[in-house]
């Protein structure tokens, strides 16, 4: 993986339950990808999470978290999605 | 740090308001495949686009998963095939062997359209000009995937009036040569004045002979997201309208400036130009006619909509050129009729006519496009209309391009269904008073007093 290309922001969406955020992050300490931010809200009566991650030290390659998450996300009934901190960057920053 | 009300209105923007990158055209020149022997020529080409595009689409692929941004096609545009084939092709039969060249590397490769079938005749034609373009009809109804195009004018050389006439004649016959198809053929093909050498835009997209061996050049897009902001501000001023415009546009803009450099990174091949384009699907809520009633019309083609749409491309145009390094190709607002749900229903309810649609193009790129006309038209009439939009063209000193679908079989009011990105439309009315002696003068048009700089 490519060093400069390390921060993934991760957005949790869909109806609140408990564990959303233990599970969350089970597998991302499982595989060695470190939080560095958190936030969460509730947007019309859905439960809604940021996640920013830094995914350098990672043992699994990018596609392959981001297929393992909206599995989990599956299984939770939550939808998860797994993108580059790049597109939020360009379009929001000068 | 980007923070959470950021992320979801990108988010927002990609699942509910249909933002996405309209195409990743990979450009490929084949001036080094350039051979007196048709089947060397034929197999250096297949060689060197299934060679420099044989990652194309994987890693378009990536590119999405990585951002979960769509990127709807992923496409070619090679060097001009007048050019290329000149010195191999000896007959309009040679130069379609060409085209099942193209088609079948387009196959190969996974693109779902290659561009460049084309011929540069803005001041006159080579016997190997003439060949390609009476060749189109045919080529265009054995392959599923080339398009083509031709340039019959420039601001710099005027309008070549017999390369005019002569389209006017192959469109008819490409009409008739995929007549069980509802005429698609034509939607392959283009007609331009003016026509750039970085678009990335099918059907009319070739690598021009300016450009560099490879390039990558983007065409983004989101129609759906500017409508959605001006939802915002409805019954605001002009100021602020036009403000919220160019914000919008900056932001989807800034969105193609990274697909298009990751592609380039990626492929290793330079990145050239974003096209900084309004480009509508058939798609409920992806329509650039949606805007214009959003600014205040009650259907496009009501008074106010030639000056709504210079707004609208200007605001765009300024929102864009700031977030891309290089901007280029078409980069306008496209009006094609059957991709646009808005612009079908404006056609539908009898507020749009071929006249309005003309006017239009003197302030937006890029001209008279997807649009349906009957099948029994005279080719004479199908060269006026391509006249009057050159003219506009090298008048203005822009881009301008016909893609008519003369339906055969079908008249006014009937619908003809085109399926996918390309849409329905209804056939609409064309004047139907004759051109033909106009029509019939051999010659070129001069090229226009300010045109004269030096």
């Amino acid at each position: 993986m490519e060093k400069n290309m390390d921060r993934t922001i991760i957005t949790v969406v869909g109806k609140d339950t408990v564990g959303i955020i233990a599970k969350v992050c089970t597998y991302l300490s499982e595989h060695h990808i470190n939080v560095l931010d958190i936030s969460q809200t509730i947007v019309q009566e859905f439960f809604n999470m940021m996640m920013i991650a830094d995914m350098k030290n990672s043992d699994k390659p990018f596609d392959q978290c981001a297929k393992d998450l909206e599995v989990l996300g599956e299984e939770i009934g939550v939808n998860i999605k797994c993108q580059r901190e790049e597109i939020f960057q360009r379009m929001h920053r000068i | 740090m980007i923070n959470i009300w950021e992320v979801n209105e990108t988010n927002k923007m990609i699942e509910q308001e249909n933002l996405d990158v309209r195409t990743i055209t990979l450009g490929i020149s084949l001036l080094d495949c350039i051979d007196s022997d048709l089947q060397r020529l034929n197999d250096k080409i297949y060689q060197k686009i299934t060679s420099v595009a044989a990652k194309l689409v994987e890693t378009g692929e990536e590119i999405e998963r990585n951002y979960c941004i769509p990127i709807v096609n992923k496409r070619i545009s090679v060097t001009p095939i007048a050019l290329v084939g000149q010195s191999a092709c000896r007959s309009a039969e040679d130069f379609v062997t060409v085209a099942r060249t193209l088609d079948r590397a387009a196959k190969a490769v996974g693109v779902n359209f290659i561009g460049g079938y084309s011929a540069l005749v803005s001041k006159g034609m080579t016997a190997g000009d003439e060949y390609l373009i009476r060749s189109i009809p045919q080529a265009l109804a054995e392959t599923e995937r080339v398009c083509s195009s031709v340039n019959v004018g420039s601001t710099k050389t005027g309008i070549d009036m017999d390369a005019v006439k002569l389209m006017g004649e192959i469109i008819l016959k490409t009409a008739e040569y995929t007549k069980e198809n509802d005429s698609l053929g034509c939607a392959k093909l283009v007609v331009f004045c003016n026509a750039p050498d970085d678009n990335p835009f099918m059907a009319g997209a070739f690598h021009g002979v300016t450009e560099a061996d490879s390039i990558i050049n983007v065409g983004v897009s989101g129609p759906g997201v500017v409508k959605k902001a001006l939802e915002q501000v409805r019954g605001e001023s002009f100021e602020v309208l036009c403000e919220t415009i160019k914000k919008t546009a900056f932001k989807i803009t800034r969105v193609g400036q990274l697909v298009a450099q990751e592609a380039s990174r990626r492929l290793g091949i330079p990145f050239g130009i974003i096209d900084l384009s309004l480009a509508p699907t058939p798609a409920v809520g992806d329509s650039v006619a949606e805007i214009l009633e959003e600014i205040g019309l009650e259907y496009a083609g009501a008074p106010g909509t030639t000056a709504a749409l210079a707004l609208l491309n200007d605001q765009v145009k300024k929102g864009g050129i700031m977030a891309s390094s290089y901007v280029g190709g078409l980069s306008g607002a496209f009006i094609p009729v059957s991709e646009d749900q808005g612009m079908i229903d404006a056609v539908e309810a009898g507020a749009l006519s071929l006249e309005k649609l003309e006017a239009m193009t003197c302030v937006c790129s890029v001209g008279l496009d997807m649009i349906a006309i009957p099948g029994e038209v005279p080719a004479s009439t199908v060269s006026g209309i391509i006249a009057d939009e050159m003219a506009i063209g090298m008048i203005n000193q822009k881009t301008t391009a016909v893609r008519l679908i003369p339906v055969i079989g079908k008249n006014i009011g009937e619908t003809v269904e085109f399926g996918g990105l390309l849409g329905h439309a209804p056939v609409m009315q064309v004047n139907r008073y004759g051109c033909e002696a106009f029509i019939n003068r051999k010659g070129r048009i001069p090229a226009p007093v300010h045109s004269f700089k030096n």
